[in-house]
């Protein structure tokens, strides 16, 4: 066996899925039109043409765009459902922020955290793009209309869960959503970049903690090694079922929302793992897993798909805690909207006075509340200049 | 006024002195300081941005791609504009 490194090596095959990335960014970047644009038909099969003369030449959909009602829908559902699984994901690791082993870890796993809800945010602007409103995707997530990803139903039962989450969930996000950076509606591959740039940090701090356990004392790599245990099984799950039983496999490859099939990509995260899994010095719980020379590919054993059915239909371990916990976290968090609103009817009210009041209709944003303006950070620090242009608008056009 | 009634805010971020102001996303909140805020949070929590613009959704007024060609149509057939368009005799150089 090679020395062993005196610090978190670099995870095998992540630089590779991090580089498509900023690929798929760059290409966002450039002209890119992909088919010519042609004279605006009014009528509906010229506009079909026009969509999939587009789709086929590996140009963006934009929201303003004619699209099949399928298409739209699709993109609703899926983007419903991911948005839902960032912000429902919040809760496997929100458990343990509070019992973090290190104020470091704890800083972490927030940020970690923190980042989803954001991603969640992305997510849903993107999906409101098609015309859709958030609120209502929510109701639908709270009334149990729409779902989100299976394995976020398991629970995160000791601390090693949190890295063996973060590895092994987040590396399939990743494997999951790179190809996602490509997909052919404008407003969620931008998103995805977004999000993928920001989820690597999530997968490598995963690593890091199960590195620290593996790492660590007999106990600490036994807790490590059962983590794994729990984890891989609901990660492998993530990819859906065969290509050969998804639903909405086919039209979505067809539109390229989606570019490769659960099969594929589900190998290509066995593939990424198996390294992976022996820098950290822990054994992948699959007796079959090896490597299979003609293929190319570690052979491996599927997850159990009636398991994945069970626990999408609402049976896994945890479903009715998340979606419980979701729902009175919107209801308590209600006072802080309303709250919200009543500020900003205030300072419009302030506002409105100290125009009346200077009698001149030269906007000072709201003077009155300059003070609690200067928050921390640099962007919302000083906003509002009592008679003054809008600081935070340096060099906007009149 | 509920969320449901939150206007949309237009996000754009210069990422450092020197650049303009770019598309960053949208997001909701009850007024234009709020939307600062939020902005900040979600777009610039690693140090992506020096500046942040936020702009009504309902301010912006857009081209539609129904009106493209007619729209765009007075740049298509001048050619002219572009340099490139003129021949040179060979050997001129700085022009």
């Amino acid at each position: 066996m090679a020395e062993r490194p005196t610090q978190t090596p670099p995870m095998p095959g992540s630089d590779r899925l991090l580089a498509e990335v900023t690929q798929a960014g760059e290409e966002l970047a450039r002209t890119h039109s992909g088919a010519h644009d042609g004279p605006a038909e009014a009528d509906e099969e010229a506009l079909a043409a026009r969509f999939k003369e587009i789709v086929a030449a590996d140009g963006k959909i934009e929201p303003r765009d004619w699209m099949p009602g399928g298409y739209r829908a699709s993109l609703v559902r899926q983007l419903a459902q991911h948005a839902h699984s960032e912000i429902v994901g919040m809760q496997p690791e929100a458990h343990w922020i509070g019992r973090a082993p290190s104020l470091y870890r704890k800083a972490v796993l927030l940020a970690k955290v923190q980042d989803e809800a954001g991603h969640g945010l992305y997510l849903y602007a993107a999906a409101e793009t098609l015309g859709v409103r958030r609120a209502d995707l929510l109701d639908a997530l709270h009334e149990g209309r729409q779902g989100y990803l299976s394995f976020i139903n398991y629970p995160t039962l000791t601390w090693a869960d949190t890295g063996a989450l973060a590895w092994l969930t987040d590396g399939a996000a990743i494997v999951n959503q790179v190809p996602l950076c490509r997909t052919s509606y404008g407003p969620y591959a931008r998103a995805m970049v977004r999000v993928c740039k920001e989820e690597s940090f999530h997968h490598r701090q995963g690593f890091d903690s199960l590195w620290a356990l593996t790492h660590g004392s007999p106990r600490q790599r036994e807790m490590a090694q059962a983590a794994v245990d729990r984890w891989w099984y609901p990660a492998l799950a993530m990819f859906g079922p065969p290509h050969s039983a998804s639903t909405h496999s086919e039209r979505s490859m067809a539109w390229r929302i989606k570019r490769f099939t659960n099969d594929e990509l589900r190998q290509r995260f066995v593939d990424v793992c198996v390294p992976q899994a022996e820098a950290l010095g822990v054994t992948l719980p699959d007796p079959e897993l090896r490597w299979n020379a003609e293929r190319g590919h570690y052979d491996f054993t599927p997850p159990d798909f009636a398991e994945l059915r069970r626990v999408i239909r609402g049976d896994g371990p945890c479903n009715r805690e998340r979606v419980a916990h979701r729902r009175a976290a919107h209801e308590e968090g209600a006072w802080v909207r309303e709250a919200a609103a009543a500020h900003a009817r205030r300072r419009a009210a302030r506002s409105a006075d100290a125009e009346a009041d200077s009698g001149s209709g030269s906007g000072s944003g709201s003077g009155a509340d300059a003070g609690d303006a200067a928050g921390s950070g640099g962007a919302a620090a000083g906003t509002d200049r009592p008679g003054g242009a809008r600081a935070d608008a340096e060099g906007m056009p009149a | 006024m509920s969320e449901h009634d939150w206007p949309l805010w237009e996000v754009f971020v210069r990422a450092r002195r020197g650049l303009a102001h770019l598309h960053a996303g949208s997001l909701h909140a009850p007024d234009a300081h709020l939307a600062l805020r939020n902005a900040r949070d979600l777009f610039t929590r690693r140090g992506e941005g020096v500046s942040l613009w936020v702009v009504p959704a309902d301010a912006v007024t857009a081209s539609s791609p129904d009106e493209k060609d007619p729209f765009f149509d007075p740049a298509a057939d001048k050619p002219y504009r572009h340099p490139t368009f003129f021949a040179l005799p060979e050997g001129v150089e700085h022009l």
